[in-house]
């Protein structure tokens, strides 16, 4: 028995390294996104252009726009001379914020007395124009915590963020990434193999052999498994040296959730594999999985925001779960209870799974 | 102008040394139906599609109705009408959906369209199944649909790729009488084969060998009746030199005592109402080759596919060796070798892949699986091809490999689902010489073909038709029986008496 799965996973691995196309397939794609995610799906905003209209024109308000010029965020200051020409930048986009300082801003600074300033952003994306506001209005209670500071007395807050002090978005879109990549490999290679045997005519010539199903689809677990794991490592390896992502916990730990997490998603796509009669609608199946899986991954918005309803749907999303466990992981050194806690709901589905693919493997050959 | 089409030395080259034709010159005359015959690869589907203007030749001229089939090929397609190998009929589509979109795309008038569909689909019995998706159609009434379709718009110029290949011989009739009857007087048709008693009934008769002409002329100018064409026909291609296969000399079969290696009790299968096979019973000695014959459809395919234990019967049992096959899988299927009849290797591994994969998978292991593995490659001349992918293999090369996976494992069973189909005469000798050696060793082989010479190699012939076994016999019994000549006959016969029986 064992030697007949060793040859059925040797088989496996060959078809999926022997065909150039599909090597180019498994490899490329996940690089790819990596890259293009990592630069792309960003949260910070960089590169603002300011428009200023500065009427006070004194040292306090020449000191509060340089403060504006040197922070990271800001790009470009275009001076202007009147509202119009405010009015006029904003419009046509040429600056998507701009900062009117009034002629008696200085003088009320100085008499202690409160003053205003008008910020404008661009309401047309909103979310830029609301980050970007919320630079702005960082930098303006800095400047004026400290010109009180100078005058005496004051209370100065510090905002620090842990595990990722320099708010660096791009580290946890990465570590993110990784989960969800290493997810779609392994759920094409799983949901084409069982489709991709019964399009070629392959299916019953195994079917006649004395392989069982349980040997089967041991086979079509381990190969695609082994080839995940070994490009969840790499697309990790690329992570850390080329992105300079930290990575600060287990590495053994991170290894045996990988593998628990995979098992999981193996399961779904022999799942959808073993319901498929052509590659296609394996394709397809794959997608339907894959996109409420990630949604609910706490990917893109906490699972904490989410309706009452989605917040128990995501129990049974193994993403869920390795996403705490990556993140975990890489940025907080997570302690092996806490990933014990993650990772056996993790086996559990995985359990259900396979098990749920075998049954209908078996079914379909009555 | 007589001539339908004109081939003046053409050459195509494929990836940059395979020559599919070389220097070709042909002349096909008009209001005739031209048969093209010829080995795998011997160029029949490149200049085929060269006439039609799918294929470029790299170097000569043709003119295919007075046109240039690349240049004008907007003007040549409305007179033309082409069913390549698989015939792109929609699947999903009913029958009468696939005929209005191939009516819209010949471009019928609205005013024949209604007449000729009635013809169309009373001619191929198709009426009742008009409502039919097109994918759920047997394999003899899918061809006759596509046939059908192609036949749309009286094309001047009728061009069929192997349009017989897995028909079973009564469809195949009416094919032919589809194409007489139907086309027009002035139409000239081109009709590939494989089936040389098909080419036998053609006005004219092209045998290509590795991208030549080497005959063109009247299929009466190479023999009297179908057997002395057909011994013609395969002179022609080089001649057939039976020599004895290798397989009696290496081939060794474990002692047993069983006398029945195959035995089907009241085997039944019931798809809803509908009984696809009903009480079947035969047992299948040791050492004979045993036919199932039937019509597309017939229940030949379930009956056979329950004794490997592909489909689970609904009733009785299927025993391999005395082993149940529903009962103890494993066990049985390691007694079965099993050839099916679309190639079914990995195409994307090469030869010594494939055969390093099934030997593993049969239990064969080391020093062992190294020497059958050698024995394999050597009886079937393997060698050359061993580091090539094997989607890339000739047809006749792909049966060789598939009968080496399923016999490296010494089984005393072996069952074969029309091992041959498409592929050409020669190699079906050939392949005929190793099964005819197997069974002397004492391999029972259980065989479904739609190849009627075939059947005369058979010891014992079982006909299926609705689900039953009509006649059981050796194949001289079973014309005798109707009192045939030969076995297409007898084939025919014997249907038509059990549907009159009903």
């Amino acid at each position: 028995m064992f030697k007949r799965i060793l040859s059925l996973v040797k088989k496996e691995f060959l078809i999926i390294w022997r065909d150039p196309k599909s090597r180019m397939l498994i490899v490329l794609p996940p690089l790819m996104q990596l890259f293009i995610f990592a630069h792309a799906m960003t949260m910070e905003i960089k590169n603002i252009d300011l428009s200023v209209l500065d009427r006070s024109n004194t040292y306090e308000s020449r000191e509060l726009i340089s403060r504006f010029e040197n922070s990271k965020w800001f790009r470009k200051i275009i001076y202007v001379q009147n509202e119009k020409q405010l009015r006029k930048n904003i419009e046509t986009q040429k600056t998507s914020m701009a900062l009117e300082i009034n002629s008696d801003f200085a003088k009320n600074l100085k008499r202690g007395k409160s003053t205003d300033l008008q910020v404008i952003t661009d309401g047309r994306q909103t979310n830029t124009a609301a980050i970007a506001g919320s630079y702005a209005s960082e930098i303006i209670a800095q400047y004026s915590d400290e010109f009180k500071k100078d005058k005496g007395s004051n209370i100065q807050t510090d905002t620090r963020s842990w595990y990722n002090p320099n708010l660096e978005y791009l580290f946890y879109t990465l570590a993110s990434l990784l989960v969800l990549l290493a997810m779609v490999v392994t759920l094409l290679l799983t949901s084409l193999s069982i489709a991709r045997e019964r399009e070629m005519g392959t299916y019953e010539q195994l079917i006649v052999s004395p392989c069982t199903p349980f040997e089967i689809l041991a086979g079509k677990t381990i190969a695609p498994m082994a080839v995940a794991i070994g490009l969840s490592g790499f697309m990790l390896v690329v992570t850390v040296t080329f992105f300079k992502m930290p990575f600060r916990g287990s590495l053994f730990l991170y290894f045996i959730s990988t593998i628990a997490a995979l098992l999981s998603i193996t399961g779904v796509g022999l799942f959808i594999s073993a319901l498929s009669k052509t590659q296609q609608q394996a394709i397809l199946g794959a997608f339907t999985f894959q996109t409420p899986a990630s949604l609910l991954s706490g990917f893109i918005s906490p699972i904490d925001d989410m309706p009452v309803f989605f917040q128990y749907l995501t129990y049974l999303d193994p993403l869920r779960f390795y996403m705490v466990i990556g993140k975990g992981i890489i940025f907080k050194d997570m302690g092996v209870y806490d990933v014990l806690a993650n990772i056996i709901p993790l086996i559990l589905i995985a359990i259900c799974t396979l098990t749920g693919a075998l049954w209908l493997f078996r079914k379909q050959l009555d | 102008m007589t001539s339908a089409v004109e081939i003046k030395n053409i050459t195509k080259i494929f990836n940059e040394d395979i020559k599919a034709l070389d220097n070709l010159c042909l002349n096909i005359k008009r209001g005739l139906i031209t048969g093209i015959v010829g080995a795998d690869s011997a160029g029949k589907t490149t200049l085929l599609r060269s006439i039609t203007g799918f294929i470029v030749p790299d170097k000569g001229k043709i003119t295919t109705l007075n046109l240039d089939p690349v240049e004008q090929r907007d003007e040549l397609n409305s007179h033309l009408g082409y069913m390549p190998q698989k015939f792109g009929l929609y699947e999903d589509l009913s029958v009468i959906e696939n005929l209005e979109l191939y009516a819209k795309l010949k471009e019928l008038p609205l005013s024949e369209k209604e007449n000729t569909f009635e013809k169309l689909l009373k001619f191929t019995n198709l009426e009742p199944f008009k409502k039919r998706r097109a994918g759920k159609l047997s394999g003899g009434m899918k061809q006759k649909l596509g046939l059908a379709c192609a036949l749309l718009g009286s094309p001047e110029l009728l061009v069929l790729d192997e349009p017989s290949v897995g028909v079973d011989p009564i469809s195949r009739k009416e094919l032919m009488k589809m194409v007489k009857e139907l086309s027009l007087k002035n139409t000239t048709t081109i009709w590939s084969t494989s089936y040389l008693d098909e080419a036998m009934s053609f006005d004219m008769c092209v045998v290509m060998d590795k991208g030549k002409i080497i005959f063109c002329g009247k299929p009466k100018e190479l023999g009297k009746d179908s057997k002395d064409f057909q011994k013609s026909v395969i002179e022609l291609m080089g001649g057939y030199r039976e020599t004895k296969s290798l397989l009696t000399k290496d081939f060794e079969l474990k002692e047993n005592s069983i006398k029945y290696p195959i035995e089907a009790v009241n085997l039944e299968k019931k798809y809803g109402d509908f009984f696809a096979v009903k009480n079947n019973t035969f047992c299948i000695k040791k050492g004979e080759i045993f036919g199932l014959l039937g019509p597309n459809g017939a229940g030949k395919s379930t009956s056979f596919k329950m004794m490997c234990g592909l489909i689970k019967p609904t009733s009785g049992s299927a025993k391999i060796m005395g082993v149940n096959i529903v009962k103890n899988p494993t066990k049985a299927r390691s007694y079965i070798g099993y050839m099916a009849q679309k190639f079914s290797l990995y195409g994307s591994l090469d030869t010594a892949q494939n055969l390093d994969f099934f030997a593993s998978v049969y239990g064969l292991t080391g020093e062992k699986k190294e020497e059958e593995i050698k024995k394999m490659v050597e009886i079937f001349e393997l060698e050359p091809y061993l580091k090539r992918d094997t989607k890339e293999l000739s047809l006749g090369f792909k049966q060789r490999l598939a009968l080496a996976c399923a016999i490296m494992h010494k089984p005393p069973v072996l069952f074969l689902d029309e091992p041959t189909s498409g592929v050409d005469p020669i190699a079906r000798m050939d392949f005929w010489s190793h099964i005819k050696s197997l069974s002397k060793k004492g391999v029972s082989v259980m065989v479904t073909t739609h190849f009627m010479d075939e059947a005369e190699y058979c010891d014992r012939i079982s006909l299926f038709f609705k689900g039953e076994t009509i006649a059981t016999g050796t194949p001289f019994e079973l014309k005798e029986k109707v009192s045939a000549d030969n076995m297409e006959e007898a084939f025919s016969r014997l249907i038509e008496k059990s549907q009159k029986n009903e």
